[in-house]
């Protein structure tokens, strides 16, 4: 056998995967056990009692102390979430409170009895489901199961108990489970308990249960128990030498499939090859050939193929349905191109007639499984019930059978009108056409009916001596043989070219559906648009849809059928697909009592939304064929709908590069033209100010500060309005670099100087204060303006203070004013562009000076608020990161090298 | 200020400004205002024609704006810088550091930008002009009350001398040679600690704020290690000590 050496990447991916899932899962604890009494329930109340010890929080979710003290003394003291109580026919049940748990969000919840199934009407058909939602909203779970429970030993238990578990939890569920602790305890003191009446046993069943209890029994679920978790622990260290590159002997990857087909023993196949391949720990699959023959057998049987196949998917296979015609060549081919190395088969003890008449399937894979293995499974007796078969054909092959017999007749007749004029031979090519025409039309057994009358017919009606069966010539004998060979053939063919005909009608109106779809989505642009044609094309199988997108976080029906109503009920299952990437609703597992089906539409960066389908009739609903278009259709609109998000989002790019670029120009052109004039001017006006030649009329100096005061404010302005076109248009470009927010602080001071003239002018700064990454030339000007406001809105010669303050992780920058402070209505809007706090008395200003602080502060990753300052006047203050890591070193010379 | 001293080139005659714009109202400006400080001014209006001038009249100071229909200022620096020390002013309505870093590491000594006032513009100017004859025989560099003795490693603040280590001396030494002038990031880095650290602006920082704890009368309002936001530092040539 070959062996990799050496885990691959793919193996080492996955397990990194799981490991990033399982950060932000809840992680599950089994409690397992053997049978009912061993201690399950017990064992987990007091694991939880100690973890609520240490600190956590704990509640119960679900769970049963069949009324026993001691267990009941053990729930004292432990939140239990009040259980759900549903209406079911005459009868309250009480069920966990899901929803509940979900609310409360505890750290851990108990649930008992894992492999409980739901009452009707639940989200989830099985507990185990809620189960996974609690883990997958990352709470912890500690839950209980016996080994009969195991989907895998289904049989097993059924074989050694005589009593077949009819709840079972899948495999997967219990191999990903993060810890399993195995309660264990010797069969005799089971018994014991048993006896001492210390084991629930509901009134109904006793007697079955009394015989479940068997010492011979218990012996064999333990080892049962014992072995799987062996197995577990197994598996378990494997995957420790995966992750750690630990070279072990890795067996050769192999790859079970397992062929299905409408049988009794479907299941137990699966069973088998889930075992085989969890023996190999191999990759397996469950392929079921979709013949024509199979749509036309009675629902029942199609069930089986069916349900085997969920059983499947349960197990942890993979479920597969290929349409075909030759079931032997599908399998093979699919071994082929997957890569299979093991095949597991059934031999039904019924299907031998069939086999004398062609080569069985069994057989046609045994010639071309070249390296494959084959395993042929035989049915166990009790399982096979033969279900009554081919009822459902009946009428179909009835009314071609009797169609055939009619053109027999219909020939006869006209062969026995022209009997003068052609020689009896010659009817056989009559007789032949009819065979043909039966075939065509009504299929294969029509055609072999036809045959076998049309050469009694012949014989009977014309081949002397006539209205006999007699045969006077033997020369006639040929012509039969040769008739019925011929006849046979022919038949079988034109039956077998019917049959394909049909098929292929039936994949060209499903692929001329996904066909349809995918051209009429061609010409679609936006997502809009794509929602209602899906919906048109869906409507126009007669069926309802509806469109869901996520919008700001809810899901919402972008487009839906007028007759499709979605009530919570309907949003929950679609809710749930879109969280969940998973199909749910009529004719799942999950959320079965929808109306519609919800399909996840998924896109190459996860689940875009939910496609909702209505108004499907029920056979159709279970038919892998409809979930196969269903499928296809979906896999079309989401790719068209991402196709279309992609296509918006360039669009807003382009948009936003083309806004940007307009920015600039409009930029340079503001900066250069009102800038240019405006320089000259302040510049003329500085000069005259400073002339020496001035008149000394304290009027014209007067006169001139007021001039360039005013082109100053024009100025700044000017600049204000560039600022805020500059840190607005796209990202801002930051010059970020280390900054002394002292030295920022002083260097706006001094530009500020003017305006601050009559102002005493605190500054306060914590020692120590750390450097922070910033565009300093930006932080000044949010400085200046700052300093404007606070200038501006308090009383003139009221007193400025400035702080500067360190402390986790950030610095804090406060500038105090005495002023009249600004009302809470306004506190948030007055960082908004033009936005300005109408006051009487309040200076003119453009509403820009904190816009262009808030963007600022922000494009720096800090924060900016005002609060009202205790005794009057404002505080605003930003935040801004600390510089993180590099921690600032002093002189790289501290040895007081001094000058001298 | 005694203006003779200032406004005689190194041949004793009168200063001559070159003066690069290329709008007229802001030329006639300066013309205006440097004629009456008593300089003689030359004019271009474009990229060509002020490299050429330069060559040709050998100005003792240019005065450059940035935005010329012919090209950016930016390469009359660097042509200029080929063959002249002479000293170069930007005058420029861009106010984005970026231009400023790149005006100042292409061979500018000072930038001003566009409005600005006449007499911080002539200041600036004074002290360009005086920088040549300082570097070549000035020994202690006297700037109000802070002197720095470059031949004996002294540093004092109003006759008290002060101590400081060798990077904080060899810092503020590197700004008192350039007094009035504007020393990027860049290159302060590169004079103090050498190639390589460039971009470790850090240590400018730590370094000048403790050289002002040193020197400074009050560090929270320096009057002379003036910070250009973004762009660095320049050591105040006429500082207002307050005194």
């Amino acid at each position: 056998m070959e062996r990799d050496e050496r885990p691959n990447t793919e193996d080492l991916l996955e397990a990194a995967q799981m490991e990033e899932e399982a950060r932000h899962r809840g992680r599950l604890k089994i409690f397992f056990g053997y049978a009912a009494g061993v201690g399950k329930t017990y064992a987990m109340l007091e694991a939880a009692r100690q973890r609520k010890n240490e600190g956590a929080d704990v509640v119960v979710g679900y769970v049963e102390t069949h009324g026993r003290k001691e267990t009941e003394a053990l729930l004292d003291g432990l939140e239990i979430i009040p259980r759900r109580r549903v209406p079911y026919r005459n009868v309250a049940l009480e069920e966990m409170d899901l929803d509940a748990i979900l609310e409360r969000r505890p750290e851990l919840v108990l649930v008992d009895e894992l492999a409980h199934t739901n009452a009707p009407g639940s989200r989830h058909l099985k507990r185990y489901q809620d189960v996974e939602e609690l883990l997958s909203a990352g709470i912890h779970v500690y839950t209980t199961l016996n080994v009969q429970h195991l989907e895998s030993f289904n049989d097993v238990v059924a074989q050694i108990t005589g009593i077949r578990v009819r709840e079972t939890v899948p495999d997967r569920i219990f191999d990903k489970a993060d810890e399993i602790e195995l309660i264990d305890l010797p069969p005799e003191e089971l018994l014991q308990r048993l006896k001492e009446g210390k084991v629930y046993i509901p009134e109904q069943a006793e007697r079955a249960i009394r015989k479940f209890f068997r010492p011979g029994n218990l012996l064999a679920l333990r080892e049962l128990a014992l072995r799987r978790t062996a197995q577990r622990v197994d598996r378990q260290m494997r995957a420790y030498m995966v992750t750690h590159g630990i070279p072990g002997p890795w067996p050769a990857a192999e790859r079970v499939l397992v062929c299905l087909g409408p049988t009794p023993m479907a299941e137990q196949l699966v069973r088998t090859a889930h075992r085989l391949a969890a023996h190999l720990d191999a990759e397996w699959f469950a392929l079921h050939v979709d013949t024509p023959a199979d749509r036309e057998r009675p629902p029942a049987e199609q069930d089986l193929v069916r349900r085997a196949l969920r059983l499947a998917e349960e197990l942890g296979g993979k479920a597969v349905t290929v349409p075909g015609l030759d079931v032997a060549a599908e399998i093979i081919h699919y071994a082929k191109a997957h890569n299979i190395t093991k095949i597991v088969l059934g031999k039904s003890p019924g299907s031998r007639w069939r086999e004398v008449l062609r080569t069985s399937i069994v057989d046609h894979i045994l010639q071309h499984s070249d390296h494959v293995d084959v395993h042929i499974i035989s049915a166990r007796g009790d399982a096979f019930r033969r279900t009554r078969w081919r009822v459902g054909r009946t009428s179909g092959t009835l009314r071609g059978v009797l169609a055939g017999s009619a053109l027999v007749a219909a020939v006869t007749v006209a062969g026995h009108l022209a009997l003068g004029h052609i020689v009896p031979v010659n009817l056989v090519m009559f007789y032949l056409l009819a065979v043909v025409i039966a075939g065509l039309c009504w299929g294969q057994a029509s055609a072999v009916v036809a045959s076998l009358l049309g050469v009694l017919a012949f014989d009977y009606f014309f081949v002397p001596p006539r209205l006999s069966f007699g045969v006077s010539d033997a020369q006639y004998l040929i012509t039969f043989a040769g008739l019925l060979t011929v006849a046979l053939t022919v038949g079988s063919l034109t039956g077998r070219l019917r049959e394909q005909v049909e098929l292929a009608r039936q994949r060209e109106r499903e692929n001329a559906m996904v066909y349809d779809l995918t051209r009429a989505l061609v010409a679609a642009q936006t997502v809009d648009e794509i929602a209602r044609i899906v919906v048109r094309e869906l409507e126009r199988s007669g069926w309802q849809a509806a469109v869901l997108l996520p919008d700001g976080g809810a899901l919402r029906a972008v487009t839906a059928s007028p007759g499709l109503h979605l009530d919570d009920k309907e949003n929950a299952a679609a809710n749930w697909t879109y969280r969940y990437g998973q199909p749910s609703g009529r004719g799942e597992k999950t959320l079965p009592g929808t109306r519609a089906r919800y399909l996840p539409l998924r896109g190459g960066k996860g689940v875009l939304g939910t496609l909702a389908v209505a108004g499907v009739g029920e056979a159709e609903i279970q038919s892998p064929g409809h979930r196969r278009v269903l499928d296809a259709l979906a896999a079309q609109v989401a790719t068209a709908i991402e196709r279309a998000q992609l296509a918006e989002e360039a669009r807003r790019a382009q948009l936003a590069s083309e806004a940007e670029r307009l920015y600039a120009i409009l930029l340079n052109s503001v900066s250069h033209d009102l800038r240019t004039p405006l320089a000259t001017i302040i510049g003329a006006l500085s000069a005259l100010t400073r002339a020496k030649h001035t008149p000394a009329d304290p009027e014209w100096s007067e006169l001139l500060e007021t001039a360039r005061e005013e082109a100053d404010r024009l100025n700044r302005l000017v600049g204000n309005l560039l600022d805020i076109t500059r840190l607005q248009a796209g990202r801002p470009q930051l010059l970020l670099d280390w900054c002394d927010l002292e030295d920022v602080v002083s260097h706006a001071l001094e530009q500020m100087t003017p305006y601050l003239k009559d102002r005493p002018v605190r500054v306060l700064s914590d020692a120590g204060l750390p450097l922070v990454r910033a565009d300093q030339g930006l932080m000044t000007q949010v400085l200046i303006n700052l300093l404007d406001n606070a200038a501006k809105y308090s009383p003139p010669g009221s007193p400025i203070e400035i702080s500067l303050r360190k402390g986790n992780g950030e610095v804090h920058v406060q500038i105090a004013d005495r002023g009249q402070g600004i009302p809470e209505q306004h506190r948030e809007r007055v960082f908004e562009k033009f936005y300005r706090v109408e006051q009487p008395g309040s200076p003119p200003g453009t509403g820009l000076g904190l816009a262009i602080c808030k963007t600022a502060v922000e494009a720096h990753g800090g924060h900016i608020w005002l609060e009202p300052r205790p005794r009057g006047g404002t505080v605003v203050t930003f935040s801004l990161p600390a510089a993180r890591g590099k921690e600032v070193e002093q002189g790289d010379d501290t040895h007081g090298d001094s000058a001298g | 200020m005694t203006r003779t001293a200032t406004q005689r080139g190194e041949d004793n005659r009168l200063a001559r400004v070159l003066v690069v714009d290329d709008e007229r109202p802001m030329r006639r400006l300066l013309r205006v205002v440097l004629a009456g400080e008593g300089y003689e001014v030359l004019e271009a209006e474009d990229a060509s024609t002020a490299v050429r001038t330069a060559a040709a009249d050998r100005p003792d100071a240019i005065i450059l704006d940035l935005g010329l229909p012919d090209g950016d200022g930016i390469e009359v620096i660097e042509r200029v810088r080929e063959w002249s020390a002479v000293p170069i002013i930007v005058l420029s309505v861009r106010d984005q550091e970026r231009e400023k870093i790149r005006a100042l590491d292409a061979g500018a000594d000072d930038y001003l930008t566009k409005p600005f006032g006449t007499g911080e513009l002539l200041a600036r100017l004074r002290a360009a002009l005086r920088r040549i004859v300082r570097t070549a025989d000035e020994p202690v560099v006297t700037l109000g009350d802070l002197a720095v003795d470059v031949v004996r490693r002294r540093v004092t603040v109003r006759g008290q001398e002060v101590h400081l280590t060798s990077t904080e001396y060899t810092l503020l030494k590197t700004l008192a040679v350039n007094a009035g002038k504007v020393m990027t990031h860049r290159q302060l880095l590169r004079a103090v600690w050498g190639p390589g650290y460039e971009d470790a602006v850090h240590l400018l920082r730590v370094n000048m704020s403790n050289l002002r704890r040193k020197i400074e009368p009050d560090p929270v309002k320096p009057c002379y290690l003036i910070t250009e936001p973004g762009v660095g530092y320049r050591l105040r040539e006429a500082p207002q000590t307050g005194q």
